[in-house]
């Protein structure tokens, strides 16, 4: 007997299947018969229907498309702020021994305080429409940014750097052209969790401060006890959170590949 | 370049603090370019500190606020521990519970926990429970992730020689799965913990009755940047400490795994 007994390939298709099933079967079940009141656990179809309904007609003045874009703007620009400064900072950081030693500890002391605490003060400075949600997303975004510029960089095969030195690179030339694409690798990877991050902060943004985006459509519902309209809206978010993903995911293969090739 | 010496950086480290608080002060105190509407004086943060605790502030003294934090992540991982680690391990070893399983956690895992708030609060209203819930969830994905990679990476065979030597069931999980998972399922709740922090300061930010986050909300709400500064340093002071006893646990639960 092997140590993980494979199943066959049509029998892992149907145990996938009854999984999906089973979930959404014992959801329907608990919500039909009345185990869990309707009102606080729709069946399936009927989040299905006002999902497409929430696409349809504004809900809070706007579309779930409307929002989501709304949403999405915020996403972008505090995902934006975080590499533009983050790599940069990070490769820096990598090159200049005393610029890190000035930065590191400041950042190890603010990377313990958790994104979302910064929501009152983002609300204080920058207001609840843009510039609030925009600092949130910044500050959960950036220290994956950061750290894996840095750890790229610090990584770089020393011959590389002192062949550089050798014909005549100037620190800025280092960076650019010797940092920065060695650590492409590590960079990319720290994006993806950057945007993770990016993404579940904005929702935490817009859940406590924003009047629009698809999290004020969560509280919103919330507010009016509508779980249907609350469970729509989370898929929307884990729809939107997967295609960041999956984008960046193929940019990370089509690097590779890239790289492979030489 | 040669690489500098620990003491200087720590050295460095320490000026660069003490420097900014410097920088803090001129700013705030004693030039006033940075107005006290929008971020508060060294002097105000202590005279907040003081009223948390002493006389309380947002229905709570700090230590109230403080430990009852503290006490809703640590339920809520515990119940992530008790029920991710055990069904990541199940994943990991059987490939039919994989099947089974997998699909439905896929569905899932997307949605990051801070959207289950809304959901938690519709359920379970303001109180504990819905905390709970919500941590619960924020540390369950990384927990299963990892405990299931966990399993997988140990040699199969390690778990031929054990099975050759006539353990038992119950034996080879306690004797190798475990062990041989550990490094890695103690990375997941690394995460674990870090998500768990995040998710309870934002449900206690949407509504709760003590708790750091709430004492946050209150001096958001009265736009008293000197209590949001002390709110924040209570946040990070717990959670650093909560990261520090895990390691600590790591280390007393792998006295083999030299790092």
């Amino acid at each position: 007997m092997s140590v993980r007994a494979a199943p066959t390939r049509r029998e892992f298709i149907v145990l996938s299947c009854a999984g999906l099933l089973g979930f959404l079967g014992i959801w329907a079940l608990a919500s039909v018969t009345g185990l869990v009141p309707r009102q606080f656990l729709p069946p399936p179809w009927s989040v299905a229907a006002k999902f497409v309904e929430l696409m349809r007609e504004p809900f809070s003045g706007f579309t779930l498309q409307q929002h989501l874009l709304s949403s999405f703007m915020r996403f972008g620009m505090g995902f934006g702020l975080a590499v533009l400064i983050g790599v940069p900072l990070g490769l820096i950081m990598g090159w200049f021994r005393w610029i890190d030693a000035i930065v590191s500890p400041l950042f190890d002391a603010l990377r313990f305080v958790a994104p979302i605490a910064w929501v009152p003060f983002a609300a204080l400075w920058f207001g609840t429409g843009i510039g609030g949600p925009v600092l949130v997303i910044f500050t959960g975004a950036f220290p994956p940014c950061l750290i894996n510029a840095h750890r790229g960089a610090r990584y770089v095969d020393r011959r590389l750097i002192e062949a550089a030195q050798t014909l005549g690179a100037r620190h800025w030339h280092i960076i650019t052209e010797v940092l920065l694409p060695a650590s492409v690798p590590s960079i990319v990877a720290g994006l993806r969790v950057s945007a993770g991050l990016g993404w579940q902060s904005l929702v935490g943004a817009e859940l406590i401060v924003a009047s629009s985006g698809i999290g004020y459509v969560l509280v919103k519902g919330q507010a009016s006890i509508s779980t249907s309209i609350v469970m729509s809206g989370m898929i929307a978010i884990g729809i939107v959170g997967f295609a960041i993903d999956a984008l960046l995911r193929q940019l990370e293969a089509h690097l590779q590949r890239r790289r492979g090739r030489g | 370049m040669p690489k500098r010496s620990e003491p200087s950086r720590l050295a460095v480290g320490a000026a660069t603090l003490v420097g900014v608080v410097a920088l803090w002060y001129v700013l705030t105190q004693a030039t006033h370019i940075i107005p006290s509407v929008y971020f508060a004086t060294p002097a105000e943060v202590l005279q907040a500190a003081k009223q948390i605790t002493i006389q309380g502030y947002a229905d709570g003294r700090l230590h109230e606020h403080f430990l009852h934090s503290c006490w809703l992540v640590l339920m809520g991982f515990a119940v992530a521990v008790t029920t991710g680690v055990p069904l990541g391990m199940l994943m990991g070893w059987s490939r039919r519970a994989e099947a089974l399983i997998n699909p439905v956690f896929l569905l899932l895992r997307p949605i990051p926990p801070l959207a289950w708030i809304p959901l938690a609060i519709v359920w379970l209203g303001l109180g504990d429970a819905a905390k709970i819930l919500v941590i619960w969830f924020a540390a369950f994905v990384p927990a299963v992730i990892n405990s299931y990679a966990g399993v997988r990476s140990i040699e199969p065979y390690l778990i031929e020689a054990a099975r050759s030597l006539g353990a038992r069931r119950a034996m080879l999980v306690r004797e190798v799965l475990i062990p041989g998972a550990l490094p890695l399922i103690f990375t997941g709740l690394r995460l674990s913990l870090q998500a768990c922090w995040t998710t309870l300061v934002a449900a206690e930010l949407l509504g709760a009755i003590v708790g750091l986050g709430h004492a946050l909300y209150q001096a958001g709400l009265d736009i008293f940047p000197a209590m949001i500064v002390v709110g924040m340093i209570g946040v990070a002071i717990a959670g650093a400490l909560m990261t520090m006893a895990l390691a600590w646990l790591e280390t007393r639960a792998m006295p083999w795994h030299t790092r």
